[in-house]
């Protein structure tokens, strides 16, 4: 049997490797993947929950994370596209107009 | 609602009528006023019948402060001794209003005169009638306020602007310590209504308090604190200086204030505090030197003045120390009863004052003036007999009441004995000085200029009819207080027996006439004197003078007091307020908090500005960083 | 033990595929790596018995958020700006914060109790289907959550359109 610890642990490296290519990456159509990375990494944390502690609640979050994590990939890249025609690039530190 | 409560209340919508509506009524505004004295006036006299008939009146009007222990009402308690006070109040007031009308005539604030006037008169009135020594202490101060009010009324004066400053600086000094004797009475006695504190008194007997080491007996502590405040009050040494510097005002104003009520707010709070004073040697001994050398250095300046109000103010301050040298030695009663003539012959003094100005068109000089009882006959009479009345002749109110001090302090022990040679001494001089004036002003040449001679002449009715009313209050006033040794019944002695007590006298018959007998021939002397120097040998004042030239220039200086307290207080205080106030207080550490603090959050929030890049990551790495720190401290404190 | 190796399978290569996707410069390169990570998280959740919702993520992620972005990449014609600079100035924090995360959850991993076991065992999942099993729960209990997701997703695609239309 493969313990939950492993399981937790796998999720959590994934995440981590996720929240760093966040921070460090300059593109933002990989910023955008590194979330939706993040957020896999945390629905294999609920599913192993739901089967270890035998619970179908752990499930049904997945359900919503899944459908949320859509919404928001669409909405971002929506946001993107209207950013990209303003200003032809999509480096994310020359996005600086919020400065001060 | 009983009656007792319109007697302050008529002034006071007099008051607030005048100021705000006044200037519409122009020349007429003085009737409101006039008719809310005249109300309160009546309805004094009806219950000073009912309080000799034996009714006493004590009742809380409304509850004012109620804090904790701390509970304060505004109420009456009108007993024979507020009985006596309300008729001299009312009565003074009233004639002062009638005589304003001629005097302010044509002023441009007329009816701000009358305004001040009643808010004046409701101040006083409170602070007589009250039942408890916090509506004493807001009619004192706010007495004190009319009083600053009144004596700077014509504002754009600079010297009439100072002296109402002054006057009620000099007062504050005093209110402290009167404020301290209130403070002490509500610590040690938990009240502040007369009623209880006075049931209360014997608990304190033989209590001492620790002041900076020394062990001061508490009822004589808190017995020469409140006196603080009469000594600023009524202008006794060391705080007389103000007084003088009063005269500023209209004339009105000094007969009002500063000769018949505000000034004797002092007397009336020794008188109404008896019980507590009676308790403490120490303190009875205090009054009675107080009043004793104040009388004594009072009269002495006013024997070289040559500003007639400054005379009279002069006289006021040394009757004044005879009242409070009669409470010193236990006479409470005979104090009471020299306040009531005083204020007759005192305001009669001052309106005749007033009414000679009028006529030399305000010139104050008495060595410009002369023979002017051609000219002014009703004012020369009215002005004759109150002098003879300070002066002591028998027969007149002043005789009655200035004897009965002097009567009672021969008998008050040791210091009654020296405060008794003093008042003698003192009866001259008051004779001598007053017939000064009249000698000066009324007798002889006229020494002014052509034009005044030409003005010169007799004040309309509005000023004369106060004048002979109160000439009949000066000779008639002192009738009730005949002593039993001239065949009367001292009824005024009686009567306020209840509230003032009876002092011991155990002198005889044959004492009494020898004390009679000097002090009248000591006003006859001064009279002597007088009429010698001024009337028949004119040469010799000047002679007087230039001999003992160093005495006279002390006396004239008025033995250098405000000189004194310019060196040791004013200057100071200014330099005081300038440098370190001004300078170092307001320019540096306000200023310095109040732009420092903006400007630290300024840099402040500068610095934490640039923490809002603009670069989502920075963003992240915050957001980040918080959840890290948050979860370690949730699993370092949580069990 | 057969398991245990293919667990171990699993992690090590998710773990190489994330550096992938997180690392490459070509953005296309990136969501290629991403595809392959999800069928492998699809194996996963088939491993753990829940394959209505490894079937949720083949159609839903694999399927409609890829195409999304690869659709997005090539609309933007991105290939010329590749030639920027990969990484910002600040990834030592990033690396730093990471790390320092990762050592917080295997701290709490550590210290891990698990809560008191469900009713659903794996017998009584099996005997039913699994998606009949989350069916059954999720439109009773959860009715109302459902409601409010498929709100959320009107929203997105309301919002998504407003966004990115082209101003006249």
């Amino acid at each position: 049997m493969v313990p939950l610890d492993w399981y937790i642990m796998l999720s959590a490296v994934m995440f981590t490797i996720g929240l760093a290519g966040f921070i460090a990456r300059r593109n933002i159509i990989i910023m955008l993947i590194c979330i939706e990375l993040m957020l896999n990494a945390v629905n294999l944390s609920l599913i192993a929950f739901s089967h270890y502690l035998q619970d179908l609640k752990g499930q049904i979050l997945v359900f919503f994370t899944i459908s949320v994590a859509a919404a928001e990939a669409a909405i971002g890249l929506a946001i993107l596209v209207a950013v990209f025609r303003n200003k032809a690039m999509v480096d994310a530190d020359k996005l600086t107009e919020m400065k001060g | 609602m009983d009656k007792y409560i319109l007697i302050p209340l008529l002034p006071l919508i007099g008051f607030f009528i005048n100021i705000w509506f006044g200037r519409f009524f122009q020349a007429k505004c003085h009737w409101i006023p006039i008719l809310a004295v005249f109300g309160s006036f009546v309805i004094s006299v009806i219950t000073f019948t009912e309080v000799v008939q034996g009714k006493i009146i004590n009742y809380d009007v409304y509850s004012w402060v109620v804090s904790g222990n701390f509970k304060v009402s505004v109420g009456f308690l009108i007993d024979q001794l507020t009985a006596v006070m309300l008729i001299v109040v009312t009565t003074v007031s009233l004639l002062v209003h009638i005589y304003s009308v001629g005097y302010m005539h044509g002023d441009p604030g007329y009816y701000r005169f009358f305004a001040y006037l009643n808010l004046f008169t409701f101040s006083m009135l409170m602070l007589v009638t009250g039942n408890n020594l916090l509506q004493l202490y807001f009619g004192w101060e706010a007495v004190g306020l009319c009083s600053y009010f009144l004596i700077g009324y014509w504002y754009q004066k600079q010297s009439a602007a100072d002296a109402g400053k002054k006057a009620f600086i000099v007062n504050r000094f005093g209110d402290f310590g009167f404020g301290l004797g209130v403070f002490m009475v509500f610590i040690y006695l938990g009240t502040l209504h007369y009623t209880d504190i006075f049931a209360n008194l014997h608990t304190l007997q033989g209590q001492t308090i620790n002041v900076l080491g020394y062990e001061i007996g508490l009822v004589t502590l808190i017995a020469l604190l409140l006196f603080c405040g009469a000594i600023g009050k009524s202008a006794q040494l060391p705080l007389h200086v103000w007084l003088a510097d009063a005269m500023e005002g209209p004339t009105p104003v000094s007969a009002l204030i500063h000769a018949a009520t505000m000034v004797t707010a002092g007397v009336f709070l020794v008188a109404r505090f008896n019980p507590l004073f009676s308790m403490s040697e120490t303190a009875m001994i205090v009054v009675a030197l107080t009043g004793a050398i104040t009388s004594l250095m009072a009269a002495t300046i006013a024997l070289v003045q040559n500003d007639i109000k400054r005379i009279i103010a002069y006289s006021t301050v040394s009757q004044l120390g005879y009242m409070f040298l009669a409470c010193g030695v236990g006479a409470y009663g005979a104090g009471i009863f020299h306040l009531y003539t005083h204020a007759f012959f005192k305001a009669l003094l001052f309106l005749g004052a007033g009414s000679v100005m009028h006529a030399m068109a305000g010139q104050l000089d008495i060595q410009k003036m002369g023979g002017l009882r051609k000219y002014m006959p009703i004012t020369f009479f009215t002005f004759l007999i109150a002098s003879f009345s300070i002066a002591g002749i028998p027969g007149l109110a002043g005789f009655f009441s200035k004897d009965e001090i002097l009567w009672l302090a021969y008998n008050g022990g040791t210091v009654g004995k020296i405060v008794w040679v003093i008042g003698t001494i003192v009866a001259g001089l008051t004779a001598f000085y007053s017939f000064r004036v009249i000698f000066l002003t009324f007798f002889g040449k006229f020494r002014g200029t052509h034009e005044e001679e030409h003005h010169l002449h007799e004040s309309p009715p509005s000023m004369t009819v106060p004048l002979l009313i109160l000439a009949v209050g000066a000779v008639a006033a002192g009738w009730v207080g005949i002593p039993p040794v001239l065949g009367g019944g001292n009824w005024i002695g009686h009567f306020l027996e209840p509230v003032l007590g009876h002092p011991h006298v155990h002198g005889t018959h044959a004492e009494e006439w020898m004390v009679m007998g000097i002090s009248v021939a000591m006003g006859i002397g001064g009279i002597f004197v007088a009429a010698v120097l001024y009337l028949w040998a004119p040469g010799l004042p000047l002679f007087f003078g230039r001999a003992f030239k160093s005495a006279y220039t002390v006396l004239w200086n008025k033995y250098y007091f405000d000189e004194l307290y310019d060196y040791t207080i004013v200057r100071p205080t200014k330099w005081f307020a300038r440098r370190i106030l001004v300078g170092v207080t307001d320019a540096k550490i306000i200023e310095g908090i109040v732009n420092g603090v903006p400007k630290l959050i300024g840099e402040f929030g500068e610095r934490l500005r640039k923490l809002q890049t603009g670069v989502l990551q920075h963003y992240e790495i915050g957001m980040a960083l918080g959840v890290f720190v948050i979860a370690s401290l949730v699993f370092i404190f949580a069990k | 033990m057969l398991p245990q190796i293919i667990f171990g399978y699993f992690a090590i290569v998710m773990t190489v595929l994330s550096v992938l996707i997180v690392t490459r410069k070509n953005p296309v390169h990136s969501v290629l790596w991403m595809l392959v990570l999800f069928f492998h998280f699809a194996a996963i959740y088939l491993f753990l018995n829940a394959e209505f919702i490894a079937a949720v993520q083949i159609i839903l992620y694999a399927g409609a958020v890829l195409v999304l972005f690869l659709f997005v990449i090539m609309m933007l014609n991105l290939k010329q700006e590749v030639s920027g600079e990969r990484y910002i100035g600040e990834w030592p924090i990033a690396v730093a914060l990471g790390i320092s995360i990762l050592l917080l959850i295997i701290f709490a991993i550590t210290k891990l109790v698990p809560g008191p076991l469900g009713e659903y065992t794996i017998e009584l999942i099996q005997k039913e289907t699994h998606t009949k099993a989350v069916g059954k729960f999720l439109y009773t209990e959860y009715l109302f959550v459902f409601i409010i997701a498929s709100l959320i997703l009107l929203i997105a695609i309301v919002g998504a359109m407003v966004l990115a239309k082209k101003r006249a």
